[in-house]
């Protein structure tokens, strides 16, 4: 789960981790009076759930309260589109009014999940703002990697090492290693999967500030992270996906016409993949997951119909705890309640297969049945062409 | 012989009381697989259509000589079920559950570390070695005897390429679903390395899918020890970027994570990747022939 830079840095800001003085805004009036209270001079800062916001024009540098009032009206209800959004962008709702900082020196320090060697790591370079993937690539000597054993943890040795890394010294070195320890504790506390602090600076008059910052939570812990749950701002995904995941149905909405149902996320790729090569264009990604029940699968089928882009479904299964028949029930239970007229094609194989069948053929849908995935794919992308 | 279990292995399962734990469990009998006990804390004494059900893993141990533990604990408790495993000298443990918390498998992973407990999973669809024994979730019909291996990370996907193999008259020596988390007990190339050393196996199907750099890995093993012909197929090239993708491998591993990515390392291995998830079994019958179409080169 994504967070704003304003959750970010609130979050920091619980474990001593410095911030620079900031006011969170949504109307433009209150932008001027923020800005005005910060002395004027100050950074707007559009809160999305995506990076690339400054070459995109989402964080800009204005000289007083009326600049900032123009460009907070500007912003507030914008979509904002950065290289990370795609086409439609994601709304501004709020902006983060925040102190102009002198600079002296910027650095990259972030904790993230290491998947190949199975433990988390902090990675730190003394070159802030920077893409660190890259970075690590042209020149991996500037990334200092500590990965952390899980039995250990992050030791006060390890922190200094970092500090020393990024070239601190004295007192500036010593606030950098208790920073640093903070953020494990914080990434340990908060189940965080990233929390990427870009840049951390040093200021002219010798302090750490962290003036950007991502915080992603592991999805999984979010049963026992309820205070986090809480801060999901669902503004920020199309208006199907926060239905989806309030049934807890993985599914992401994409830009084609043909409607996907599978189960299982690899099969759900494989579908897509396959779709594709028969030169068809998914309306979404939709895995409905193992252990569904018949509500679950309904409310799926739901959000494939009243998504208006779609115009036909494909429906893909392969039994195993998900059982054909449910999904066929539900199938059609779901087009007889939104009295769905759409070319459906149906693949099933596995867990009661036959019985599926069935009752898919003693319905009065628009269905095709298919015994192979490539025939489907094939079928359903020949439907929507004719109908076109 | 196949790999990991046959015949002989006797299976208990944690959360066999549960509505999936029972459905499975006694679907893995019905099929032959020899489910000695179940394991609820709170529960000992009772019994799950004749199967005894205990309070700890140690004592079912001790009351029925279980050597392999298949997982249906939820996942709060799922991390704590796996260690109880191992702790009570399972042999080969079988996390089914999906939603395990990540901090918790990486602190299982190295608790793990050096002891003798294989764990599979979490999150994957179990093992099949067919005619013998299954634990999972699997679904047993599609499955045929034979000599292929069959290694995965995902659940549904396996079973469409099982499915495929099968038809073709590729039957299986043992199908293996490593899951689909990003902390997961045992990799590509644990199982590789197995399938290299099976005498039954005589050619291994491998599926993996977009994220992290686990099929990179795999490649670079197969170029330098595998003995016997490798296909695969890598789900997710037309995956919009971005979406579900973490930020953390391709850190490490520069520009990995990619379906293309991962193909071209398997392609440099020489391994024959299908071009489409309809084609899996073909591609599998390709890398069969003689020089598999693709001359091995030299690690």
């Amino acid at each position: 789960m994504k967070m704003h830079e304003y959750q970010a840095k609130e979050l920091l800001q619980g474990y001593g981790i410095p911030v620079p003085r900031a006011r969170l805004v949504d109307s433009a009036d209150a932008a001027a009076l923020a800005a005005k209270a910060l002395g004027g001079a100050c950074v707007v800062k559009a809160q999305i759930y995506a990076g690339g916001r400054g070459k995109a024009g989402g964080v800009v540098r204005v000289d007083s309260a009326d600049a900032a009032r123009v460009l907070a009206g500007r912003l507030l209800d914008s979509h904002l589109v950065t290289s990370q959004t795609g086409e439609a962008g994601l709304p501004v709702n709020s902006l983060l009014v925040e102190e102009l900082v002198a600079v002296r020196r910027e650095m990259y320090l972030s904790v993230t999940l290491d998947r190949g060697a199975g433990r988390y790591c902090l990675i730190a370079s003394a070159e802030g703002g920077v893409d660190i993937e890259q970075l690590a690539r042209q020149s991996p000597r500037l990334v200092r990697r500590v990965v952390v054993d899980p039995l250990i943890g992050l030791r006060a040795f390890h922190a200094r090492d970092i500090a020393r890394f990024l070239g601190l010294e004295g007192r500036v070195a010593e606030t950098a290693t208790s920073m640093i320890l903070s953020l494990y504790q914080c990434f340990q506390d908060k189940d965080a999967s990233l929390i990427e602090i870009n840049p951390l600076v040093v200021t002219e008059d010798e302090r750490l500030l962290a003036m950007d910052a991502k915080f992603t939570v592991d999805d999984s812990a979010l049963f026992r992270q309820p205070a986090l749950s809480a801060l999901r701002d669902d503004r920020q995904f199309e208006p199907l996906e926060v239905r989806a995941a309030a049934s807890d149905i993985a599914y992401i909405k994409m830009d084609g016409r043909i409607g996907c149902l599978v189960n299982g996320a690899g099969l759900a790729m494989a579908t897509l993949d396959m779709l594709a090569e028969c030169g068809g264009q998914p309306a979404n990604f939709l895995d409905v997951g193992g252990g569904a029940d018949q509500g679950k699968v309904v409310e799926a089928f739901r959000i494939l119909l009243e998504d208006p882009m779609v115009a036909g479904i494909l429906v893909n299964i392969f039994g195993g705890i998900m059982r054909c028949d449910l999904i066929a029930e539900s199938l059609v239970a779901a087009a007889q309640e939104k009295d769905c007229r759409l070319p459906i094609v149906v693949r099933m194989a596995g867990a009661r297969r036959e019985e599926g069948r069935k009752l898919l053929e003693g319905s009065a849908l628009n269905i095709v049945w298919q015994d192979c995935l490539e025939s489907a794919a094939r079928t359903i992308v020949g439907r929507i062409a004719a109908s076109a | 012989m196949a790999i990991l279990i046959d015949r002989n292995a006797r299976i208990l399962v944690q959360g066999l009381t549960g509505s999936a734990g029972r459905h499975h469990g006694l679907s893995c009998r019905d099929y032959g697989s020899r489910i000695v006990a179940g394991v609820t804390p709170g529960k000992g004494g009772s019994q799950v259509e004749g199967i005894p059900v205990f309070d700890t893993v140690l004592e079912a141990v001790e009351h029925t000589a279980a050597d392999v533990s298949m997982v249906f604990v939820p996942p709060p408790a799922a991390a704590e079920a796996i260690l109880e495993a191992a702790d009570a000298g399972i042999r080969l443990g079988v996390c089914i559950t999906e939603g395990v918390p990540v901090q918790d498998m990486v602190l299982v992973n190295r608790a793990l570390a050096g002891r003798p407990m294989r764990l599979l999973g979490p999150n994957c669809p179990g093992l099949i070695t067919p005619g013998q024994c299954k634990v999972g979730i699997l679904p047993a019909d599609i499955h045929r005897p034979g000599h292929i291996g069959v290694v995965s990370r995902s659940g549904t996907l396996t079973y469409e390429a099982v499915l495929q193999l099968s038809e073709a008259g590729l039957g299986q020596s043992t199908c293996v679903g490593i899951g689909g988390d990003p902390i997961i007990g045992t990799s590509f190339i644990d199982v590789l390395a197995l399938f290299n050393d099976d005498p039954e196996t005589a050619g291994v199907f491998l599926i993996g899918e977009i994220g992290g750099s686990a099929e990179e890995e795999a490649a670079h093993w197969i170029r330098c020890h595998m003995q016997k012909p490798v296909a695969a197929y890598i789900a997710g090239v037309t995956a919009p970027p971005g979406k579900r993708m973490g930020h953390a491998g391709a850190i490490v591993h520069g520009g990995s994570g990619l379906a293309r990515d991962k193909i071209a390392a398997l392609r440099g291995a020489g391994v024959v990747v299908a071009e489409s998830p309809a084609r899996m079994a073909d591609a599998m019958r390709q890398a069969l022939e003689p020089n598999g179409g693709h001359p091995r080169q030299a690690p």
